[in-house]
């Protein structure tokens, strides 16, 4: 982690290394480029940045951009291609970074990913693109892959003033109308590519914002709220209408958007839906939230914006958090900016198993929240005055590999004990949400609720298709940006 | 943004709204609510329940208690002024021919009363209502409620209207009839829903009641409206807002719907010391300016 050096030093450091390279007076070869140094992510320092809502990571300088890209090999195979959801061409762009052609790079990125300021920032590269990279095997692990994410970061923040508007849009309207349900990444990207061959898009969303979980969930100091207003204000700017505080299955039913306002298609992207809980007593008292919950009076809401904002927050001191993912690091960390004294995060498994991104656990640690890992909560305890009082643990150990080869985890017996508490986020996950469901017989789900779909992304009735989270269950922002984009292709089709 | 057509205050504390709202006028079903909002930026989300609704006009009608700031707020709208609303939501209320249907409303309940009062009565049900408040103030809606209602009983704690009784007197008595009611609605305070509930399992007869519980999305998504119903946590939103009163973990509910009393109690008192404040400071200015005088009056 990097918070030893400040972004200056760190741009320093790379502007003597490109000089460097510029007094080399050649081109440099594999072997140079090997030897490049892996360009760390300048941060706000954690012992500050525990205390507020701003941006952890502060983003490359233009030498440590540069540096960084020209550490790829721009190998044949092109591995980090293959491993992108939506397939941007990385070393594309990448060069066009090392050149300094930074708006080169932008248009680059653009023709296949439509939001890199947000994929930049949120992707689980290390497990996409950064997995396989040539660069990465041949110096011995993934960490020391070129640093695709933050190029891309690098580009699209440097690139803002132009966002999506590059997109080119059909300069002949279609005549044809399409909905979509749920303004989330999967909703946004579907648009974007239907207004591109001139169909008239509208969006609806059920809360007062558009962005979905870019908005209620992911907090401000991961993902800023501008960039995903930015890029719904792009996509308005395009000719895309949105209507806020409208709730598809409620406010109008889902079949009445095809057989009576008009559409000739529509794409759901309604996204998670019902926060699970662990089903251990006393999880409906008062102080125990899910992570949904939690997320959004501190986002969505505001609520840390306590002079301004109407939606309270509980006044927490000691919080556990409940699981081991991105939205369990996302969880315990705003409750530290928001004044908790001490954070835990409670785990049934080991370090190595924690599914959250290698990054976020850093993150959560270096800002000082505590891990119990091989722990979790038997029961919640009531305090006195009937609240949270603490927590009853039960310590684990890892047995034998289960049949997706995780180590199962084991309760030791008789290691109950008490830990106190007085307020528990549950992260541990979500079911899929059956209101459309409910109000649509027709649609057809799985038995966990999730819409079925074809290889196209249709559903069971025709004209209407979806994506993302209502059909993965709980995935990343990419995974559901793909699937919008397979839907649009798949409607584009449709409609020609 | 949805624009307030109309606003009227129908007691010290309870204020009634007539809201531009189209569709939602035009879909909801009785016992169903929506989430209100006073700005997108910093507003709290307000779950109200629909007192009414007229699909030509399209408008829904809110009444509601101001009870902390974001209430507080909602009250002072005026006709013109835009708020942020979503709905319906929750699952309406099943209607059928039941037979014989009691309505118990207490209070504020009597809103989200009305419309399922209408629906039994459309349904072919005799209706008794019981309206009860703690005082003759506070009772509202009393000339709808007569005029569809077959009986229509009121009581009140300090015997200022109709009998010096709580809801769950009458209640008892009715029940006590050969036949027995076929259904008991009642909504209201949660502690009056409880004790309604408690009158009625010892005759067996079905109770439904509303819940008004904590909410953000309303949509299914948070959670913070969660109760225990028959051992099981259910979702008031997406599952309710009505359940079996004789299921309902009333201990557990209330305690969730006090979490932020102190909070929302603080918050109510800094209105009400802001608009003190106001008045005094307007008293002033009038008393230098005394051509401005009208406006210190309405607040």
């Amino acid at each position: 982690m990097s918070h030893a050096m400040t972004r200056e030093e760190l741009d320093r450091a790379a502007s003597a290394e490109l000089s460097k390279i510029a007094g080399l007076g050649r081109v440099p070869g594999p072997k140079d480029r090997l030897a490049f140094p892996v360009q760390d992510m300048p941060c706000q320092d954690p012992a500050v940045r525990r205390g507020n809502m701003s941006e952890v990571a502060e983003g490359y300088t233009e030498s440590q951009a540069r540096l960084e890209a020209a550490r790829c090999l721009n190998c044949r195979n092109r591995p980090c291609v293959a491993g992108c959801p939506v397939g941007v061409d990385i070393p594309g762009f990448v060069t066009k970074v090392a050149e300094g052609d930074f708006s080169g790079a932008a248009a680059v990125i653009k023709r296949t990913n439509l939001l890199p300021s947000i994929c930049g920032r949120v992707c689980p590269q290390e497990k996409q693109c950064q997995a396989g990279c040539t660069l990465g095997k041949s110096l011995g692990g993934v960490e020391r892959a070129v640093q695709i994410g933050r190029l891309e970061r690098f580009v699209a923040d440097r690139d803002r003033a132009c966002g999506l508007c590059d997109t080119p849009v059909a300069t002949s309207p279609s005549g044809k109308r399409v909905a979509i349900v749920g303004s989330g990444p999967a909703g946004l990207t579907c648009a974007a590519d239907l207004r591109r061959e001139g169909h008239e898009v509208v969006v609806y969303e059920a809360f007062q914002k558009t962005g979905g979980v870019m908005v209620y969930g992911i907090p401000e100091f991961r993902l800023p709220k501008e960039l995903v207003r930015l890029e719904s204000e792009t996509l308005e700017n395009l000719g895309v209408r949105f209507e806020l505080n409208f709730l598809v299955g409620r406010t109008r039913p889902l079949k009445a958007l095809i057989e009576k306002d008009g559409f000739d298609a529509v794409f759901v992207g309604t996204g998670a839906g019902l926060p699970k809980f662990m089903n251990i007593p006393g999880e409906n008292l008062v102080g125990v939230f899910s992570a949904n919950e939690y997320l959004t009076r501190a986002n969505l809401m505001r609520a840390y914006d306590r002079a301004r904002a109407d939606t309270p927050i509980y006044p927490s001191r000691r919080v556990a958090v409940l699981g081991g993912g991105n939205v369990a690091m996302d969880s315990a960390r705003m409750a530290l900016r928001l004044g908790a004294e001490e954070v835990h995060i409670l785990y049934r498994r080991g370090r190595e198993e924690l599914p959250a991104r290698v990054e976020e656990v850093g993150h959560a640690m270096e800002e000082g929240v505590i891990f119990d890992l091989l722990a979790s909560p038997s029961k919640v305890v009531a305090s006195d005055d009937g609240r949270v009082g603490g927590l009853e643990v039960v310590d684990y150990e890892l047995g034998a590999p289960d049949a997706s080869g995780r180590r199962s985890p084991v309760a030791k017996k008789g290691s109950e004990h008490f830990v106190p508490f007085d307020t528990v986020i549950v992260a541990i996950g979500n079911e899929s949400n059956p209101l459309l469901s409910r109000t649509t017989p027709e649609l057809k789900v799985d038995r966990h609720g999730h819409i079925l779909v074809d290889e196209k992304q249709k559903t069971s009735i025709d004209r209407i298709y979806a994506g993302g989270d209502i059909v993965l269950g709980a995935a990343t922002v990419i995974l559901a940006m793909g699937e919008g984009r397979r839907a649009a292709a798949a409607i584009n089709e449709v409609l020609q | 943004m949805n624009r307030v057509v109309s606003r009227s205050q129908l007691s010290a504390e309870v204020f009634r709204l007539e809201v531009e709202a189209a569709l939602v006028a035009r879909e909801r079903k009785a016992g169903q609510f929506v989430i209100v909002q006073v700005d997108a930026d910093y507003g709290e989300r307000i779950p109200l329940t629909i007192a009414d609704a007229n699909p030509e006009a399209g408008t829904v009608t809110l009444i509601f208690q101001t009870v902390g700031a974001s209430t507080h707020k909602l009250a002072l709208k005026e006709p013109g002024d835009s708020i942020v609303l979503l709905g319906p939501l929750g699952n309406p209320t099943h209607i059928e021919k039941f037979g014989w249907a009691v309505c118990v409303g207490g209070g504020i309940g009597l809103a989200p009363l009305h419309p399922i009062v209408q629906a039994l009565k459309a349904a072919g049900n005799r209706i008794t209502v019981i309206s009860g408040a703690r005082n003759k103030d506070l009772l509202i809606m009393q000339d709808e409620m007569t005029a569809l209602a077959d009986e229509h009983i009121v009581t009140t704690d300090d015997g200022s209207a109709g009998r010096k009784a709580l809801v769950t007197e009458p209640l008892k008595e009715l029940c006590q009839k050969n036949p027995m009611p076929d259904i008991v609605v009642a909504i209201g305070p949660p502690v009056m829903m409880k004790f309604c509930a408690e009158t009625t399992r010892p005759f067996g007869v079905k109770t439904l009641v509303s819940l008004n519980t904590i909410m953000i999305d309303g949509t299914g998504m948070c959670g913070g409206c969660r109760v225990s119903v028959g051992g099981e946590t259910k979702f008031v939103c997406v599952d309710g807002p009505e359940f079996d009163g004789h299921q309902v973990d009333w201990a557990g509910m209330m305690d969730r719907l006090r979490s932020y009393k102190k909070l929302e109690e603080e918050a109510h008192e800094k209105c009400h010391l802001e608009m003190e404040a106001d008045r005094l400071a307007a008293g002033q200015a009038a008393q230098a300016a005394p051509g401005a005088a009208g406006k210190g009056g309405r607040a």
